[in-house]
């Protein structure tokens, strides 16, 4: 093999092609987002064609542009609830770790949520805030801090006990030299592969939510609000309704899932140089 | 300089019963103290409270009369750890791992038989016996007075053995440090302490 293109290199660009796969489908659904609306009842049920590559639905939209909205949608409230509870887990996890007190409450809760069927959480927490973007983005959130939140947890306790900390502290490094030389460089991996990897969770999550009839009302380009509405003409045959929606959310979280573990492998040293 | 512990108490849980009980013990720059004893009998447990690691439940540990713990900045007791794998910081490169003791003069990495290019390696690309040696030099920092010794060179064959112990000695000889060596091998204490206590 080639010398130059050594793994990491490879995994670099597919870090790359993914994120601006990604980034195109956010930006080409916003941009469609008025296509995606207009009906044209000339247009209705065709299968799919040139003209329009995954067919027209029954009040002859675009499938396409729907979809690409309705997946943009995703990735937004994805990249939002992703960030959010990230944000949660890091502030929790590193309180439970650094003080004795806030540990019990904080297990507490983390066995609380994780105690409860996910998706059942999600409903409740999503009709408690009204449904909607606001119900969905609420229940994402909230139920998608604990595992990173003890990933962190576990993480903070054990490089405090580790013997190269205590050297750190001997040799008289400060505390912010130790937070940046040793825990930020621990941590952060860890972090953002946790980050990450929340994106096809949440998206999942959320069209799942959408399609139950508990999240973003349905008049609102979603996958979940697509796939719903697929459902009842598959009997009739049409079936690209529901297929190439679907398969563009399954690529989609394929694409996130391959990003984390990128990300995961570029910054793991065991993998780093390979 | 003179590291002293004063009638020293550890456990480790409360309702165990003692590791150590009532040790003194005094160590003096310039003196090489050896300490042997059967396993567990708490050699590591005396030398992680006599650097500070650890706080004894009674007893206290002196540097010139004055609390170990309540000194600031870089510790002039420093311990060399039994397994030097646990010691370094497995996401630093050696260079930085280093860097953390102060200023180490090349003479000495020359001396100790580190290779410039091991440097710019990780912790996991080297050897136990590789890594003891940067351990060794981080630790031999200006700051260092007294020097605790926990099994240093156990795992080492007897070459590089003998190579660290005549570093350390020359080093120890030049700086006036205090050394407390804690070995399962007589001939070893024998060798190079001026004085050998058994717990």
């Amino acid at each position: 093999m080639n010398r130059k293109i050594n793994r990491r290199k490879v995994t670099m660009a597919l870090l790359l092609i993914c994120v601006g796969l990604l980034a195109a489908v956010a930006v080409s659904g916003v941009l469609l987002a008025g296509q995606a609306a207009q009906t044209d009842f000339s247009l209705k049920n065709q299968t799919p064609s040139l003209t329009h590559l995954f067919g027209t639905d029954w009040m002859g939209r675009d499938m396409l542009s729907r979809t690409l909205t309705g997946l943009s949608m995703s990735i937004r409230i994805g990249l939002a609830t992703a960030a959010v509870s990230a944000g949660i887990s890091l502030l929790l996890g590193s309180a439970a770790a650094l003080s004795r007190r806030a540990d019990g409450v904080v297990t507490y809760c983390i066995d609380l949520v994780m105690g409860v069927p996910h998706i059942l959480l999600l409903i409740l927490v999503s009709l408690a805030c009204g449904k909607g973007l606001t119900g969905v983005v609420a229940g994402v959130t909230l139920t998608h801090w604990t595992s990173l939140a003890r990933v962190l947890r576990g993480e903070i306790l054990q490089l405090r006990s580790a013997p190269y900390l205590q050297v750190a502290v001997k040799l008289g490094q400060s505390k912010w030299a130790i937070l940046r030389r040793h825990l930020l460089p621990h941590l952060l991996p860890q972090f953002l592969t946790g980050l990450v990897l929340q994106f096809p969770h949440a998206i999942l999550h959320e069209s799942s939510l959408t399609f139950l009839g508990f999240g973003l009302s349905p008049e609102q380009p979603a996958i979940g609000n697509i796939l719903s509405e697929g459902m009842s003409y598959l009997t009739t045959g049409k079936w690209w309704l529901a297929l190439f929606p679907g398969l563009a959310l399954v690529v989609t979280v394929a694409l996130f899932a391959a990003l984390g573990e990128g990300v995961r492998r570029l910054l793991d040293p065991a993998t780093a140089h390979e | 300089m003179r590291l002293e512990g004063k009638s020293l108490t550890f456990r480790y849980r409360k309702d165990r019963k003692p590791v150590l009980e009532g040790i003194t013990i005094s160590i003096e720059s310039g003196e090489r103290l050896g300490l042997a004893g059967p396993s567990g009998r708490g050699k590591t447990t005396l030398c992680r409270l006599l650097a500070g690691y650890e706080t004894p439940t009674s007893g206290e540990v002196l540097l010139d009369g004055t609390p170990l713990s309540a000194r600031k900045g870089p510790c002039p007791v420093q311990l060399l750890w039994q397994n030097p794998e646990t010691a370094v910081d497995p996401r630093m490169r050696m260079d930085r791992v280093l860097a953390e003791g102060g200023p180490v003069a090349p003479e000495l990495l020359e001396a100790l038989g580190i290779e410039p290019d091991w440097l710019k390696r990780w912790p996991g690309e080297l050897s136990g016996g590789e890594l003891q040696r940067f351990c060794l030099a981080r630790a031999l920092g200006p700051a260092t007075k007294i020097l605790l010794c926990d099994e240093m060179s156990a795992m080492l064959d007897y070459i590089t053995q003998a190579q660290l112990w005549e570093v350390l000695l020359a080093e120890a000889e030049r700086r006036d440090l205090g050394l407390l060596v804690v070995s399962h091998s007589g001939k070893l204490l024998e060798r190079v302490c001026t004085r050998v206590i058994t717990l």
